[in-house]
């Protein structure tokens, strides 16, 4: 049973009012793993309500039974007083409830108004569609041109492609699973200011998130899922961000100071001019980046995603080695031309942004996880002979080092949780003490302790004199964490600038590409 | 809703019993079967497993049955272990046997020592090369390997046929399409066993095909070549990531298994014909693809699964001349073995979930643990 039953500060006149959606005790589990447990929650038409909970939390479980997509194995909704069994995403619009996923199912080689037709039901010819699209665009200040080419669009673009392709068809109940995440800060109050005129219209809009400013900007009462539980609905306006971090994490929440850049530090590696043509029609072109990477700090790349990060990462680590010579070089020697196995040699340590299947193989055991970045170092083979009870040990003091939970003796990868799993692949190579690391992402889908653990080693690793290059999407990670800020934006990169000279405002300016940082 | 959930742990009891259910479960069907058919039930099992084994000769030439199917499978397991589909076997066997031959063909007068070496190594490359074909096309224009492998083989059993009714013909052979005879030199010996003798046609080539397959695990599990074999098919992008080099890999995997099956047609015509002729494979290039999965891609299991499917081929012959059974009905029966063998291995892996409650196996053999009260 939950511990914290439905709460409390339901406003009067909400209570009124019969809610739009019931909940009751829904309960769904995968495996041996309960997401959600005992679940109760409601929302009334016309009120923006948040959906709170850190990654992992059982949020999207939950919506994606709302929205049909899984069904409850106990307990169950109540749609406008009747109970219903949503039976799957046709049932749910049918209905009148309509999700924005975090992904977007656009065809990109489509116009915007040929996008939407596709999803709606046949008979409205293409001109009577974008007169529609036109007029509600108007009406709701979404600004969406329905002759555009979706490949064309900007994220946040398409993302309003996407809701306007969710209110054609005229929904009671909208629901956005992290819209945010793609977007700056700019785009998100745009955002905003269209979600609150949906609200007037009456439509209720459930937003995901794990933001808490936004929420607490935008919402009036959030429901907070803790490990699949619902620990408590209440009314932001009454709320610090602090005390609904506490109800997501669970404990007492630590600030962390912005750090000083340590002065006339010496640049370790470096990224001269380097440009990288794009090898796919949607992937993003590098625009002569440059990095200078110094000993005893962390320098964080900030960015949204599909800005280059992926890009960038694989010519960082060499799996991508098209650049001209000397574009990339440690202590003044040219790695350009140099593979994986080679830079990890000259000391370099990586830690890509998917720890499945790219950091790790998850159908192997740690050991051989610890071999892949580890088999062209000393001790690890003798003669194409693996050693492998050196893996073995290697792999367990990583393990201890850096406080991963493992559910056996030498487990297979795909055994450990997220957060587990990307303490082993940042241990991994924090273990060797690089002189340069350079980590992508380095706590996306990881609990708050695993976050604040990982955040702790880079600058560990930094104060030993090592120099850190962190891509982070999470702009709260990258003021907490980084000695200088640069911003990466469609493949180019800003001068890096200490992080006490930043503002949250400028830093987003630069995510949607306008103007270039003064440095200060 | 009937689903089918991973295993965490499985026990090692139930990865012992799993294949004997499954042959227990066969010979059950295969009774119904015969049965319904109007054989006499047990009569037709005898004959099926009992019979190919009832002398100690037979035992012999069961390895002997199985012996190019565990040189090959344990060169497919690379293969299909780096994601890579060689389906063309057959046609790299033929090739080894082509090369090795034309080595016999053309220095008969080479010593044992001499001839041996060069016959293994001959058609280790004719395989190899063959195999060569979809590797380099697949590396370098990206075409499907499966496509080029397999119809390779009919190219490769074409031109067999064309040199052993053409340049290559024995002009003694009465018009028969066979070449001449291999020298003694060319010939893989049978085994004389201290105080039994030879053990029904038991040659050296079982010997080298058992040794083979224990050093394809040894290669496999506890290498480099095998580590990036297994990350190479597993996760691709790790693999790059790992500093490997997918098509080194590709060519490596085509190159391994080319040149096994290459070795397999070198020792099935040196040790059982002794010449070439257009028939030198009944299908071993294909049927080792159903050893190497049978065996989990596991070369020390490719020996236990090479020699029951050899089993189950032996005992089709023998229930078809002595019963007068039908092909297809031995056919049947050889599919209701390998699908129970395969549906155990799943069952293996995977327990059984109905509308989320685990079903359980009576005296809990299959590891059922209880579950969250409720779920």
């Amino acid at each position: 049973m939950s511990p914290a039953k439905k709460s409390t500060s339901d406003k009067k006149t909400k209570q009124q009012q019969n809610p739009l959606l019931m909940a009751d005790g829904v309960t769904k589990s995968f495996g041996d793993f309960t997401a959600n447990e005992d679940v109760s929650f409601s929302i009334y038409p016309g009120e923006i309500h948040a959906l709170l909970g850190e990654n992992g939390a059982g949020k999207s479980t939950f919506v994606k039974m709302i929205y049909g997509l899984l069904q409850p194995d106990k307990g169950e909704f109540t749609w406008q007083n009747e109970a219903v069994t949503i039976s799957g995403p046709q049932h749910a619009r049918d209905l009148g409830i309509g999700m924005v996923f975090q992904h977007f199912s656009l065809f990109q080689a489509l116009t915007v108004a040929e996008n939407i037709q596709l999803a709606l039901p046949k008979g409205e010819t293409i001109d009577d569609l974008s007169a529609r699209v036109r007029s509600m665009s108007e009406e709701y200040g979404i600004g969406v041109d329905p002759d555009a080419r979706v490949h064309n669009l900007s994220v946040g673009q398409q993302q309003r492609v996407e809701i306007m392709r969710c209110l054609l068809q005229d929904p009671k109940l909208l629901i956005m699973d992290e819209p945010t995440s793609v977007l700056t800060p700019q785009e998100s109050a745009q955002l905003f200011d269209v979600l609150r005129r949906f609200s007037k219209a009456g439509v209720a809009i459930l937003f995901i998130s794990h933001k808490l400013d936004e929420v607490r900007a935008l919402t009036s009462r959030a429901t907070v899922l803790r490990r699949g539980v619902n620990v408590g609905t209440v009314d932001t306006s009454t709320r610090t961000s602090r005390e609904l971090a506490e109800m997501m994490v669970g404990s007492k929440v630590q600030d962390v100071k912005s750090q000083k850049a340590p002065a006339n530090a010496q640049t370790l590696f470096s990224v001269n001019n380097l440009s990288r043509p794009k090898d796919t029609r949607f992937a993003t072109a590098l625009r002569a980046v440059n990095i200078d990477a110094r000993a005893g700090e962390v320098l964080g790349i900030a960015g949204i995603a599909g800005n280059g990060q992926d890009e960038l990462m694989e010519a960082l680590i060499g799996e991508w080695t098209g650049g001209a010579a000397n574009t990339i070089q440690l202590d003044g020697e040219d790695l350009s031309q140099v593979g994986p196995a080679g830079r990890r040699v000259a000391g370099i340590g990586f830690v890509p942004e998917e720890r499945n299947g790219h950091a790790a193989v998850p159908s192997m055991t740690l050991s051989d996880n610890s071999l892949l970045t580890a088999h062209s170092l000393e001790g690890a083979q003798n003669k194409g002979v693996i050693n492998g009870a050196a893996m073995r040990a290697r792999a367990a003091a990583i393990a201890a080092a850096f406080d991963v939970r493992l559910p056996g003796v030498n487990p297979l990868a795909s055994s450990l949780s997220g957060g587990n799993l990307q303490k082993f692949v940042v241990g991994r190579e924090i273990e060797k003490v690089p002189r340069v690391l350079i980590i992508s992402q380095p706590t996306w889908g990881v609990d708050i302790g695993a976050a604040m653990f990982i955040r702790k080693a880079m600058l560990e690793l930094a104060a030993k004199g090592s120099a850190v290059i962190m891509i982070s999407q999470d702009l709260e990670e990258v003021f907490m964490v980084s000695h200088r800020v640069s911003v990466l934006y469609d493949g180019g990169l800003s001068d890096a600038v200490p992080v006490k000279s930043l503002t949250a405002e400028k830093v987003g300016l630069l995510m949607g590409g306008s103007a270039q940082m003064e440095a200060s | 809703m009937i689903a089918l959930i991973p295993r965490k742990d499985i026990p090692l009891s139930l990865t012992l019993l799993t294949p004997v259910v499954a042959i227990a479960l066969t010979l059950v069907m295969g009774a119904i079967i015969f049965g319904a058919l109007g054989y006499e039930p047990l009569g037709a099992l005898y004959q099926f497993f009992v019979a190919p084994v009832s002398h100690a000769y037979q035992i012999g030439d069961l390895f002997v049955k199985a012996c190019p199917l565990i040189i090959i499978a344990s060169g497919l397991v690379f293969c299909y272990r780096a994601n890579i589909w060689n389906i063309g076997a057959e046609g790299q066997l033929v090739f080894g046997a082509i090369f090795s031959g034309w080595v016999a063909l053309t220095f008969p007068d080479l010593s044992v020592g001499v001839m041996m070496p060069a016959m293994i190594l001959a058609g280790i490359l004719g395989g190899l090369l063959w195999a060569m074909i979809p590797a380099l096309l697949k590396t370098r224009f990206n075409t499907n390997e499966i496509l080029v492998s397999l119809m390779l083989t009919y190219v490769a059993s074409l031109f067999i046929d064309w040199l052993i009714r053409g340049p290559w013909r024995d002009p003694m052979a009465f018009g028969f399409p066979l070449t001449k005879n291999y020298a003694d030199a060319a010939l893989i010996g049978q085994v004389s066993f201290p105080g039994i003798g030879t053990l029904g046609q038991l040659h050296w080539g079982v010997v080298g095909g058992v040794i083979l397959a224990l050093v394809a695990w040894f290669v496999l599990a506890r290498t480099m070549i095998g580590f990036q074999v297994k990350v190479m098919g597993d996760a691709p992008r790790a693999g790059r990531f790992a500093g490997f080099n997918p098509s080194l890999v590709t060519v490596m995997v085509l190159a391994i298994s080319g040149a096994t099956a290459g070795l397999a047609g070198m020792v099935e015509v040196s040790a059982n014909i002794g010449q070439l002729q257009p028939n030198i494979s009944f299908g071993y290039g294909f049927t080792a693809i159903i050893v190497a999965f049978l065996a989990r891609l596991n070369p020390l299991a490719v020996i236990a699964a090479g020699l029951v499917v050899a089993l189950a081929e032996l005992g089709g012959d023998s229930a078809q001349i002595v019963l007068g059974m039908p092909k297809v009905v031995t056919g049947v029966f050889k599919g209701i073995l390998l699908f129970m063998l395969l549906a155990g291995e799943t069952f293996n892996r995977f327990h059984v979930e109905v509308n989320g409650v685990e079903i359980k196996w009576p005296g809990n053999l299959w590891g059922a643990k209880p579950r969250k009260a409720g779920a």
